[in-house]
C-alpha cells in the first residue's frame, strides 16, 4: 500500500529535480588531488598508474585506503580527504 | 471507481455495533434475487448472506461513494444511485429495500458509527491515493531507503533545522487552512521575483511547522513582506543584521495559540516559531534567498530562523495595529525589519517621565549612539513597565511623544570625531539638535511576562524607511 514517498517542491523550480554533479575544474593547476584505495584487490595496480601519470603532469596526490571495501568509508577518513584535497578519484568496482 | 452494481449496495464496518445488528438482513434481502453488495471497510469476513462481498479496506470504493456513516445503505438502478439511507432506520430500510416485514424483531431506530473515510488524517491520505487532489507542484520523489527529513537537507530546503518533509498528504491538510485558491498568485518573492502561489506558502509552511490554522496569518506576512516599501530585497541581501519579524495583532493571535506573556520574544510556542519560520522559508526556497548567496549578511542574526509574537493587547493602551490605522479586533500582522533583542533593565523608575528617559538612552544605541535617522526601532514594553504608563494615564501616543521629544540629541556630541570616535555625523549637524528617528521611525508594542521591570529595544535596519525598508501592517483573512 505504501509506494514511494512524494515530497512536493517547496522551491520556484527553477533547477532540475536530479541534483547537478560538482563542476569539473578547467584544470588541476594548484589543485590536489586525493587518490581512494576502497581496498578492492589489484585496485591498486591501477590507482599506482594513474599516482604516476598525474605526478608526472606536476599535480599533488595524496593516498588515502578505506580499511575494508565492505562498508562505507569512516567519517574520520572522509572528513580528512575533504580537508586536504581539492579533488578526489575513487574506484567503485572491480 | 468502477460503476455500481446495480441492486442493495451496504458500506459498513465489523467494529460498527449497528452494522453488526444489520447483518442478518443481508441474507433476507438477497434471498429474492436482488444483487446485494457490500463494501467492508475493515472486516473482509463481515457480510455474511449478501451475495458479494468486496474487501473495501483500501476504502477505494467508501471514499467514491462520500460516505460519513456506517451502516449506509444505497439502491442503484442502471448502474446510478437512486436513494440511500444511514443507520439503521427501520422504515427508510424498508422503503428502500422494498421489503415491508424487514427488521420487524430490530429497534426502530439505531444510529451508525463513523465511516473509516473521516478517521483523522485519511481523508488527505484518500484524496491523494484515489487522485482527487491535484498540484501544481513538482512532485520530488525520493529514493525508498533515503530519510525524508534528510532528503530535505541534502535538496538544499532547510534553513539548517530539520524541516517537516512536504508530503502531499501534509500540504493538502495544510490548504484546509485557508479559503483561497492554491493556485492563486500571492506576489513575487525576491530575491529571484519568482511568482508564489498559495500552494507554494503552504508547501514551506508544512516545512516550517505550521498547523492548518496558522496559514492565514503565514499567507498575510508573505503577502505583507511583498508590499513595495517593505523592502524585502534589500532586508534580505543587506550585509546588515536584519530580517523580517513579525507582530501579530487581533484576536486570532490568542485562537492560534499565540505567545504574547512569558518569554514572548523567545522560543518553545509552535505558533510563534513556525509562522515566522514559515516566512523565512518561503524568501529562502520560493525567493532563492540563501545566506552566502544573495544573502549577504556580514553577522546574521538569530532572528533570521523566525521571529514572531503576539501583541499583549490591553485595554488602556492602543494596539500596533490600530496605530497602525486599522480597527481595534481587526487580524493584522506587522512586519518590522528586525536585528537582535537588547534589553532595557530599569527596576527603580516608578513615573512615566524616568522610564521613558531610561527607554530614550537605551534607544540611542541602535546602530551607534553617534547616529541618527537611520535605523528604526521596535519598544518592546512589558506589563509591569506598561503599569508605570497606565497608572500615569500615558497613552501609547503620549509615550511616543515624549520618547520623540527626549530623542532629539545634541549635535554636538555626535559628529565625526567627538568623543574621540571617528564614526558620527556629519560635522554640519554641529550645534543642532538632532532627532534620533525619521518620523514614523518608532513602533511600540506591549508584550511580555507579568513579573520583570525590563522591556526591550529591537533595531531596525541602518536604511530604515524610503530609502530600504518602511514597517508594513496587513489584514490577515481567511
Amino acid at each position: 500500500m505504501n509506494g514511494p514517498t512524494v515530497l512536493l517542491d517547496p522551491t520556484a523550480e527553477l533547477a532540475p529535480v536530479a541534483r547537478a554533479l560538482s563542476a569539473r575544474p578547467p584544470s588541476l593547476d594548484g589543485k590536489r588531488v586525493g587518490i581512494l584505495d576502497i581496498s578492492k584487490a589489484r585496485g591498486n595496480v591501477f590507482l599506482d598508474r594513474l599516482d604516476e601519470l598525474l605526478q608526472a603532469r606536476g599535480v599533488t596526490v595524496r593516498r588515502y585506503r578505506k580499511p575494508t571495501f565492505t562498508r562505507p568509508a569512516p567519517v574520520e577518513l572522509a572528513q580528512r580527504i575533504a580537508a586536504e584535497c581539492n579533488l578526489v578519484v575513487e574506484g567503485l568496482a572491480d | 471507481m468502477p460503476s455500481l452494481p446495480d441492486g442493495l449496495v451496504v458500506v459498513a464496518k465489523r467494529e460498527c455495533p449497528t452494522c453488526t445488528l444489520v447483518e442478518p438482513l443481508l441474507a433476507e434481502l438477497a434471498a429474492d434475487g436482488t444483487p446485494v453488495t457490500v463494501y467492508v471497510q475493515d472486516d473482509p469476513a463481515f457480510g455474511r448472506g449478501a451475495t458479494r462481498v468486496v474487501d473495501d479496506t483500501r476504502l477505494e470504493h467508501s471514499y467514491a461513494l462520500d460516505v460519513e456513516i456506517v451502516p449506509t445503505l444505497i439502491r442503484v438502478e442502471d448502474g446510478r444511485e437512486v436513494e440511500r439511507t444511514y443507520g439503521w432506520h427501520r422504515g427508510d430500510w424498508q422503503r428502500i429495500s422494498g421489503r415491508a416485514g424487514l427488521g420487524a424483531a430490530l429497534p426502530e431506530v439505531r444510529p451508525g458509527c463513523g465511516s473509516l473515510t473521516l478517521e483523522p488524517g485519511v481523508s488527505e491520505t484518500l484524496a491523494v491515493r484515489f487522485g482527487k487532489a491535484k498540484f501544481a507542484s513538482r512532485a520530488v520523489e525520493i529514493g525508498a531507503a533515503e530519510d525524508p527529513e534528510e532528503a530535505c537537507f541534502a535538496r538544499g530546503w532547510s534553513d539548517g533545522l530539520p524541516v517537516i518533509p512536504p508530503t502531499r498528504e501534509r500540504v493538502l491538510r495544510m490548504l484546509s487552512g485557508t479559503t483561497r485558491d492554491p493556485g492563486e498568485i500571492i506576489g513575487m518573492v525576491p530575491p529571484d521575483l519568482a511568482p508564489c502561489t498559495v500552494e507554494k506558502v503552504a508547501i514551506n509552511a508544512v516545512m516550517a511547522g505550521c498547523k492548518p490554522e496558522y496559514l492565514p496569518v503565514v499567507l498575510a506576512a508573505v503577502e505583507a513582506a511583498l508590499i513595495d516599501e517593505f523592502g524585502m530585497h534589500g532586508i534580505l541581501c543587506t550585509t546588515m543584521f536584519c530580517g523580517p519579524l513579525v507582530v501579530v495583532n487581533g484576536p486570532i493571535a490568542q485562537a492560534i495559540g499565540m505567545n504574547s506573556g512569558v518569554n514572548a520574544l523567545g522560543q518553545g510556542n509552535r505558533a510563534n516559531a513556525t509562522i515566522g519560520r514559515a516566512l523565512q522559508l518561503v524568501i529562502r526556497n520560493v525567493g532563492g534567498g540563501r545566506p552566502g548567496e544573495v544573502d549577504r549578511s556580514a553577522l546574521g542574526t538569530p532572528g533570521k530562523y523566525t521571529f514572531c509574537f503576539a501583541e499583549a493587547e490591553h485595554p488602556q493602551w492602543n494596539p500596533l495595529s490600530v496605530e497602525r490605522g486599522f480597527a481595534r479586533g481587526t487580524n493584522t500582522v506587522t512586519l518590522f525589519a528586525g536585528e537582535g533583542v537588547q534589553g532595557i533593565v530599569d527596576q527603580k523608575s516608578r513615573t512615566p517621565e524616568s522610564l521613558a528617559r531610561t527607554f530614550a538612552l537605551c534607544m540611542r544605541a541602535v546602530d551607534h549612539p553617534k547616529l541618527a535617522m537611520a535605523g528604526d526601532a521596535l519598544l518592546v514594553v512589558s506589563p509591569e513597565h506598561s503599569r508605570v504608563f497606565f497608572d500615569a494615564g500615558w497613552s501609547k501616543a503620549r509615550l511616543l511623544e515624549e520618547l520623540t521629544a527626549l530623542l532629539q540629541l545634541p549635535g554636538d556630541e555626535m559628529v565625526v570625531g567627538a568623543g574621540g570616535i571617528a564614526e558620527g555625523l556629519p560635522l554640519s549637524m554641529k550645534g543642532t539638535r538632532v532627532p534620533k528617528f525619521r518620523p514614523g521611525g518608532i513602533q511600540i508594542v506591549r508584550a511580555g511576562g507579568s513579573a520583570g521591570l525590563f522591556s526591550a529595544v529591537i533595531a531596525g535596519w541602518a536604511a530604515s524607511g524610503p530609502v530600504g525598508s518602511t514597517p508594513v501592517t496587513k489584514e490577515i483573512t481567511t
